[in-house]
C-alpha cells in the first residue's frame, strides 16, 4: 500500500483513540467539581465516594488521554512535516499555548486532586479539582481553535508559499472555532454522562443499591436531558455555518450529487463515488430544502459544483449515525429523567438499557469527528494545503510496522480500559480490597486487608 | 542595529528555552523513568512504595517533553520534520514504551490483585523501552542522522549511558523519598549506577570531539581551552564528590538525602552546556542552523510572550506539587 494512505489511516487511529479519553475527562472534570460542591455544601460523604469513584476513572482515562496526546504530537513531524512547513507559523503557537496554559495546569495540579485529599487543607482540593476541570477545558479550545483554523482559516496571508499571520485574534476566533468548540464541549457533556449513567447502573444490575450508585445515576441522566437538546440545536446551527463555508462538504453530508431546489431529506443510501449517485435512498420531499434553508424550494448546491470534494460514504454514514444516536441519546435521556422524577427508582430493564448506551457518546462523538474531518478531504487545511502534500519521505514498511503495533496496542488498551471500568464498578462500596472507592494507589490485597470498614466512615 | 526582539537573537533565544525545558525533562521524567527501570529489582511492596513516590508527579513532567517538542515544532518548523522523520522508527519505539509506562502506572492499581504484576511488568519495560530509544535518539541526533556502523554504535552507546543514569537519577531520587531498607537498596543502586553512568559519560566526552573538526577545534586549541577549561574541571570534582557520597548513604538522620539528586542534576547541566556550546548554532548537527530553520518573527514573538508570563508559573505549580507531596513517599489514597 501506497505510505500516503497508510500514514492517513495511522493518523486518524491514533486521533481516534486520543479523543474519547478527553471527551470524558472534558466534562467530568466540571462533573467531579459539582460532586465535591455537592459534598461541601450539605457534607453528605456519599458524595465523596462518588467523587472518589469517577476521580479513578478520570485518572485512568486521562492517563490514556496523556500518553496517547505525545503521540499525536509526534506524528506531526514523523509522517506530516509539510503541515509544520506550510502553515507551522499558525499552528506552531497555538499548540504552544495549549501546552503552556492548559496542559502544564491539568497534570500539575492532577496529583494534588487524586492524592491530595488527606493532605491540603479543603479550600486547596477545590482549588485543584476547578484548576485541573479549567485546564481540561483550556487544553480543548487551543486545539478546537487550530482544528478549526484548518477548516476555515482566516487572519493570515501566504509569501513563498509559507503562512504569515496578520492578525492573531481573527486566527483564535476563526469562523467556525465558535460553533465546534461549543460542539465539542456538549459532546464530552453527554458522554460523560452516558458512561456516568451506565456505570452507575451497572452498579444496581450488581445488587448494589448504595446512594452513591444513585447519586451518579441521576446526576447522569439528568444531565443527559439537559444537554441532550442543546446539542441537537448546536449541532444544527454548526450544519448551517458549514453549508455557508465548506460547502462540499455538507453536499457530502446530504449526500447530495446534483444542484436541486428543494431537496429531499434521504433517510438511507448507498452513495456510489463513480456514477455519482445514490442507490436505494429513501427521502422525504423538500424536507432536505426546508432543514437546510427553511424554505419548500431553497437550493441545496450539489457536488457536481466543485472541483475538489470528499469521499461521500465515510461522510454521509458518519453524518447518519452521529445524527441517530442523538436522536437515541434524547429519548432514552429523557425517558429515564422521567422515570426516576416519579419513581425515584428505575427498572431493570431501564438499567439494562443504560448499560447498553454507556459508550454511545464515544460513538456519536467519533462519527461526528469522521464527517468533518473526512469532509475537509482532500484538503488538509482547506484550500490552502492538500493532505497529500503534507507527506513526509516516510516509507511504506516503516508505516505499515508502525501502525500495525499501534493497532494492537490500542486494541489492548481499549479491552483493558473497558476491563477494569467493569471491574470497578463490580466492586465499587463493597468494602473489600477491591473496592475502588476507598482503595489506594499502591495498595494491594495484602496491605489493606486489616482495614475495617469502620476506618473509612470515620 | 539590532533590537533584542529582533530576528537574529529570536532564535537563538528558542534554542535556550529548547534546551531548558529538555533539562527539566530529563531531571524530571528522568527520575521517574529510572524508577520505573529499578522496580524490576525490588519486592511487590517495595514496587508500591517507589510507584508511589513518583505517582503524583510523573503526569506533570512528561509534560516537559511535549513543550520541548512543542518549542522546536514551533520556533524551529523545519528543523522539527527533519528530526523526526529521519528517527521515525526509534521515536515510534520510544511512543510504544511511553504508552505501555503511562497506562501501565494507572492500570496496575485498579485490575484485581492477581493481575497487578503483569502490569508492574508493563511498567517495568515501558520505562526500559522508553529510556533506551530517547538515548539512541539523542545519539543519532548528534551524529546528524548518520546511518554508519560508528554512528550506529555511538547511538547504543548513548541508549545505553542514557537509561544508567535515569537508573542513577532515579536511585537519587529514592533515596530522599524513602527510608529504611528500601533507601539502602537504593543507596546501593545508585552506586552501581554511577559507575555505568561515569564509563558512559567519559566514552562519549572523548567520541563527540571526533564527530566532526568543528567541534575538535572547539575543545582542544590552545585559544579555546582558555574558555573552556572550567568544564573538564567541574566535572571531575563533581564526580568525585559525588562518588565520596554516595558511598557513605544513606547517612545517619536523611543527613544529606537529597545531596545527590541534586549533583547529578548540576552533572546533567554541565553535560548540556557542554553538548549546547559544541554544536552551536546547529539545530540538526552539521546540517541545519537554528536561522536558517527559524519561523517567522512575529510567530516567535507571540509564543515568547506566553512564555515569558507561562514559565515562572510553571515553576510555581512544580513547586507547590512538589511541596504537597514532601518527605517520605506513603501509600497514596485517593481519599
Amino acid at each position: 500500500m501506497d505510505p500516503f494512505i497508510l500514514s492517513r489511516i495511522q493518523f486518524a487511529l491514533n486521533i481516534t483513540f486520543h479523543i474519547l479519553f478527553p471527551s470524558i475527562t472534558i466534562a467530568l472534570g466540571w462533573i467531579l467539581l459539582y460532586f465535591k460542591y455537592k459534598y461541601n455544601r450539605t457534607k453528605d460523604y456519599d458524595w465523596m465516594h462518588c467523587y472518589f469513584f469517577f476521580t479513578k476513572i478520570f485518572a485512568l482515562s486521562f492517563s490514556i488521554g496523556v500518553v496517547s496526546g505525545i503521540t499525536m504530537s509526534f506524528q506531526f513531524g514523523t509522517n506530516w512535516p509539510g503541515f509544520m512547513n506550510k502553515v507551522g507559523n499558525v499552528a506552531g503557537p497555538l499548540l504552544a499555548y495549549e501546552v503552556l496554559t492548559a496542559f502544564f495546569l491539568e497534570a500539575s495540579f492532577l496529583g494534588i486532586m487524586l492524592f491530595g485529599f488527606r493532605r491540603v487543607p479543603p479550600w486547596l482540593h477545590t482549588t485543584a479539582t476547578i484548576l485541573v476541570a479549567v485546564g481540561t477545558t483550556l487544553s480543548a479550545f487551543w486545539i478546537l481553535v487550530l482544528n478549526s483554523w484548518m477548516h476555515t482559516p482566516a487572519g493570515f496571508e501566504m509569501t513563498n508559499g509559507k503562512a504569515f499571520v496578520t492578525s492573531w485574534s481573527a486566527v483564535v476566533f476563526n469562523p467556525s472555532m465558535p460553533y465546534r468548540f461549543i460542539h465539542m464541549l456538549l459532546a464530552s457533556g453527554l458522554t460523560a454522562s452516558f458512561l456516568m449513567a451506565g456505570l452507575s447502573s451497572l452498579r444496581y444490575l450488581y445488587q448494589n443499591k448504595s446512594p452513591v450508585a444513585y447519586f451518579g445515576l441521576k446526576t447522569g441522566i439528568y444531565l443527559a436531558a439537559i444537554l441532550a437538546p442543546l446539542q441537537i440545536t448546536v449541532g444544527h446551527f454548526h450544519g448551517l455555518h458549514t453549508k455557508q463555508v465548506q460547502p462540499a462538504k455538507f453536499a457530502a453530508m446530504e449526500g447530495a450529487w446534483t444542484t436541486e431546489k428543494g431537496a429531499p431529506l434521504i433517510l438511507f443510501a448507498i452513495p456510489n463515488q463513480e456514477l455519482r449517485k445514490n442507490e436505494y435512498a429513501i427521502e422525504i420531499p423538500y424536507l432536505g430544502s426546508l432543514i437546510a434553508t427553511n424554505s419548500l424550494d431553497g437550493t441545496i448546491l450539489g457536488l457536481e459544483e466543485f472541483e475538489y470534494y470528499p469521499p461521500v460514504s465515510p461522510v454521509f454514514f458518519g453524518f447518519r449515525t452521529m445524527i441517530g444516536i442523538g436522536m437515541l441519546m434524547l429519548s432514552v435521556a429523557w425517558l429515564t429523567s422521567f422515570m426516576l422524577y416519579r419513581k425515584k427508582s428505575l427498572s431493570n430493564l431501564m438499567h439494562k438499557l443504560l448499560v447498553a448506551m454507556s459508550l454511545s457518546g464515544f460513538i456519536a462523538t467519533t462519527a461526528g469527528w469522521y464527517v468533518t474531518e473526512i469532509g475537509r478531504q482532500p484538503w488538509l487545511v482547506q484550500d490552502v494545503l492538500l493532505a497529500k502534500d503534507a507527506l513526509g519521505p516516510v516509507s511504506e514498511k516503516n508505516v505499515l510496522f508502525t501502525l500495525i503495533i499501534y493497532s494492537l496496542i490500542y486494541a489492548f488498551v481499549s479491552f483493558s480500559y473497558i476491563y477494569t471500568l467493569t471491574y470497578m464498578t463490580k466492586h465499587a462500596g463493597d468494602h473489600t480490597p477491591s473496592d475502588p472507592e476507598r482503595q489506594g494507589v499502591g495498595m494491594g490485597q495484602r496491605h489493606t486487608s486489616a482495614f475495617k470498614k469502620k476506618d473509612y466512615d470515620s | 542595529m539590532e533590537t533584542i526582539f529582533s530576528q537574529p537573537l529570536l532564535p537563538f533565544i528558542f534554542a535556550m528555552l529548547m534546551g531548558a525545558s529538555l533539562f527539566i525533562y530529563v531531571i524530571l521524567d528522568g527520575y521517574d523513568l529510572g524508577v520505573g527501570m529499578l522496580i524490576d529489582s525490588a519486592s511487590s511492596h517495595e514496587k508500591d512504595i517507589m510507584i508511589s513516590s513518583i505517582g503524583p508527579f510523573w503526569d506533570a513532567n512528561e509534560t516537559w517533553l511535549i513543550l520541548a517538542i512543542g518549542i522546536v515544532l514551533s520556533a524551529f518548523p523545519e528543523a522539527h520534520g527533519v528530526m523526526l522523520t529521519h528517527s521515525y522508527i526509534p521515536i515510534s519505539t520510544m511512543l510504544f514504551g511511553l504508552i505501555f509506562r503511562g497506562i501501565a502506572f494507572d492500570f496496575r492499581a485498579k485490575v484485581p490483585y492477581q493481575m497487578k504484576w503483569r502490569w508492574n511488568l508493563k511498567f517495568f519495560w515501558g520505562s526500559l523501552i522508553a529510556s533506551l530509544s530517547q538515548g539512541y535518539i539523542f545519539g543519532s541526533y548528534l551524529t546528524g542522522f548518520d546511518t554508519s556502523l560508528s554512528s550506529t554504535m555511538f547511538s547504543f552507546l548513548m541508549a545505553l549511558t542514557v537509561c544508567s543514569s535515569y537508573c542513577l537519577i532515579g536511585a537519587c531520587w529514592l533515596l530522599i523519598k524513602t527510608k529504611g531498607a528500601l533507601q539502602l537498596k537504593a543507596a546501593q543502586w545508585a552506586r552501581y549506577h554511577f559507575i555505568n553512568s561515569c564509563l558512559g559519560l567519559i566514552c562519549i566526552a572523548l567520541t563527540i570531539p571526533a564527530l566532526s573538526d568543528r567541534i575538535f577545534m572547539r575543545w582542544f586549541t590552545l585559544s579555546s581551552f582558555i574558555i573552556v577549561w572550567p568544564i573538564p574541571l567541574a566535572t571531575s570534582l563533581l564526580l568525585f564528590s559525588l562518588y565520596r557520597i554516595l558511598k557513605k548513604q544513606p547517612l545517619p538522620n536523611d543527613k544529606l538525602c537529597w545531596l545527590p539528586y541534586m549533583q547529578v542534576c548540576l552533572l546533567f547541566l554541565i553535560s548540556f552546556i557542554s553538548i549546547a556550546y559544541s554544536f552551536t548554532p546547529y539545530i540538526v548537527p552539521e546540517k541545519l542552523t537554528i536561522y536558517e530553520t527559524a519561523a517567522a518573527t512575529n510567530s516567535l514573538q507571540i509564543i515568547l510572550y506566553g512564555v515569558a508570563i507561562i514559565f515562572p508559573l510553571l515553576i510555581i505549580y512544580t513547586s507547590i506539587s512538589h511541596y504537597v507531596f514532601r518527605g517520605k513517599a506513603e501509600q497514596l489514597t485517593y481519599y
